[in-house]
């Protein structure tokens, strides 16, 4: 057997089920490497040591008592910190929620737990899931794997960071507008954003209601299908979980491409999409059609109102949603306060840092009386039009094939107090959010620097399965994702 | 359209956001770069479109009616920064105007 950490989830969990290896060993091995590696990178708020070597424990029981462990038996998993988890600290990377540890799990965490998968620890997020390079952590520094001088992408950058580096075969992220595949992107990695309602949200702390959604990252294509499994299927604790079993994506996802009709949109092909990230989607479409895809040019005409109209719903959503952050039932308090109102006043100006700040300011305008109709409502109403833009290029093509970044990973610091420029990074990933389908980010080659590419594959609403079988087999026919970061 | 620093402090108020003149002078301008994008919205003709709030149809899943057990109070109290365990709530500042 090879280096246990270079094992995928999938062949983790077979060795484990199998006795072939313990579960104490699995996740030994593992910490050890984040003890190693996670100096350098970053990517864990907390390790959750003890727990992580009983619950493994706890597997290697099972095995021996004769019980089945589950289908992620002994498999270490990396949870964005904004999911909750008992007993165990759930931070969002915010000041405000610093030593917040909450008393239930969400429902994630309970399915990767009855699979038989080790919580191993908590990963690094921009503060309440809002931006684009986990830099608006007040908690800590991320850095990209391939070059320790940039960003790792975000907001589930920790996450991202954590299986590119070989710290955990695979991780959960969140994802409003991008956070999952943009991060996948710059670390190189897989990363799926399913569709909306797949994955229970029940316990994970609310940034946008309408476009939050949980997923995983893994280093392979089987490994995403593995743990998407485990975590489908309805939720009655979540009143927007699709009332559907969990798909079979382990088998539906293998197979050829022949026919497969791929639709370039050429508006995500516009101004702000760097030469080597536009060639990288190119050379990508040519393997698809080497493999039997056929492509055509499609037109998706309200693309440009996407990241104003994601810009107004998000923000109004998130206003709302973080109204609860009072500092009166949890997290921290301001001292010293006259009023009720006084303390939820200097409780959110102390916990918050500037760009939740800002997106509360902004979604309250955009909120309030007299704003209302030409802000949120006009944006609901695009909102509408970006979704019939998908359906009818759903008509002509099976999926959309785009760049899931316009550049590959920038440095840190470069754009941390440019809030636009930042925002720019979401401008091909935002559409799915606003629209509910899936995307995926798969890797597609390095540019001169040495930096991933990501490519990203939309398709309709429920098209889990045909995503990672394109994704499949243009992984299978390149050796892009083999390539590990040295560190 | 342009928000001024009273209008963003104004807005923080509603928000229940104190500002410091520091940041209310970093962000206004920074707030009023993106109202300059959403003002691009305005060229988009919706008349009779309708304003999806989300994007499947979300319904009321109604589960059966049987009582399930709440997290325990001392649970809950435990996660407050400042609790009355005797009473058994949350300790806030006063609420009400007058004399404490």
């Amino acid at each position: 057997m090879s280096e246990i950490t270079n094992l995928t989830a999938t062949e983790i969990a077979s060795a484990v089920r199998e006795g072939i290896v313990s579960a104490v060993d699995i996740v030994d091995a593992f910490l050890d490497r984040i003890a190693d590696v996670d100096p350098l990178v970053g990517a864990f708020l907390i390790v959750t040591s003890d727990a992580a070597r009983q619950a493994a424990a706890a597997v290697d029981a099972k095995i021996a008592a004769g019980i089945d462990p589950g289908r992620l038996a002994g498999v270490p998993i990396a949870i964005k910190d904004n999911m909750c988890t008992r007993g165990i600290a759930t931070t969002c990377a915010s000041k405000l929620l610093d030593g917040f540890i909450p008393p239930y799990d969400a429902t994630v965490i309970t399915r990767l737990q009855d699979a038989g998968a080790i919580i191993i620890g908590k990963t690094n997020l921009d503060e309440f899931a809002m931006g684009s390079s986990s830099e608006n952590s007040a908690l800590g520094v991320t850095r990209n794997p391939w070059d320790l001088s940039k960003v790792p992408g975000g907001s589930s950058g920790g996450s991202a960071a954590a299986v590119a580096a070989r710290l955990v075969p695979i991780s959960l992220g969140s994802d409003t507008g991008g956070s999952i595949r943009q991060p996948a992107a710059f670390c190189g990695t897989i990363g799926l954003k399913p569709t909306y309602g797949m994955v229970s949200r029940f316990g994970l702390v609310a940034f946008a209601s309408s476009l939050d959604q949980i997923g995983p990252f893994a280093n392979t294509v089987d490994d995403i299908a593995l743990v998407m499994e485990v975590l489908s299927g309805h939720d009655p604790k979540d009143s927007t979980s699709l009332p559907i079993d969990a798909p079979e994506l382990m088998k539906a996802s293998h197979g050829d491409i022949k026919g497969l009709r791929i639709g370039i949109p050429d508006e995500y092909f516009a101004d702000g999409i760097s030469e080597p990230v536009r060639a990288a989607v190119m050379e990508v479409v040519d393997k698809l059609v080497e493999l039997g895809a056929v492509v055509s040019h499609v037109s998706m005409p309200h693309t440009e109102y996407t990241l104003p109209a994601y810009y107004i719903v998000a923000p109004a959503e998130a206003s709302s949603n973080l109204a609860r952050y009072d500092g009166v039932r949890y997290g921290n308090r301001a001292s010293k306060t006259l009023s009720h109102e006084d303390l939820a006043e200097k409780t959110r100006e102390q916990g918050f840092g500037a760009e939740v700040k800002r997106r509360i300011l902004i979604g309250t305008y955009a909120l309030s009386a007299g704003y209302y109709d030409a802000f949120y409502h006009k944006a609901m109403q695009v909102r509408t039009l970006i979704q019939q833009d998908f359906v009818k290029a759903f008509e002509h093509v099976d999926v959309l094939i785009t760049p899931t970044t316009p550049t590959t990973a920038f440095g840190i610091g470069e754009k941390s107090d440019d809030p636009l420029a930042m925002k720019l990074s979401d401008i091909c990933t935002l559409s799915a959010n606003l629209a509910g389908v899936p995307g995926i980010s798969i890797p597609a080659g390095f540019d001169d620097e040495g930096l991933p590419f990501g490519v990203q594959l939309l398709g309709p609403a429920l098209s889990e399965a045909l995503l990672l079988k394109v994704s499949r087999a243009y992984l299978d026919a390149t050796n892009w994702i083999d390539q590990e970061p040295v560190l | 359209m342009a928000l001024s620093s009273d209008d963003v402090r104004k807005v923080g108020s509603l928000a229940r956001l104190a500002l410091t003149d520091d940041e209310v002078e970093h962000l206004t301008p920074q707030l009023n770069d993106l109202l300059a994008q959403f003002e691009r919205l305005q060229a988009v003709d919706t008349k009779g479109v309708p304003a999806m709030s989300h994007a499947v149809p979300v319904v009321a899943f109604l589960r059966e009616d049987v009582i399930v057990p709440s997290l325990p109070k001392a649970v809950v109290l435990a996660m407050g920064p400042e609790v009355d365990e005797l009473l058994g709530g949350f300790v806030v500042p006063q609420v009400l105007a007058g004399d404490a």
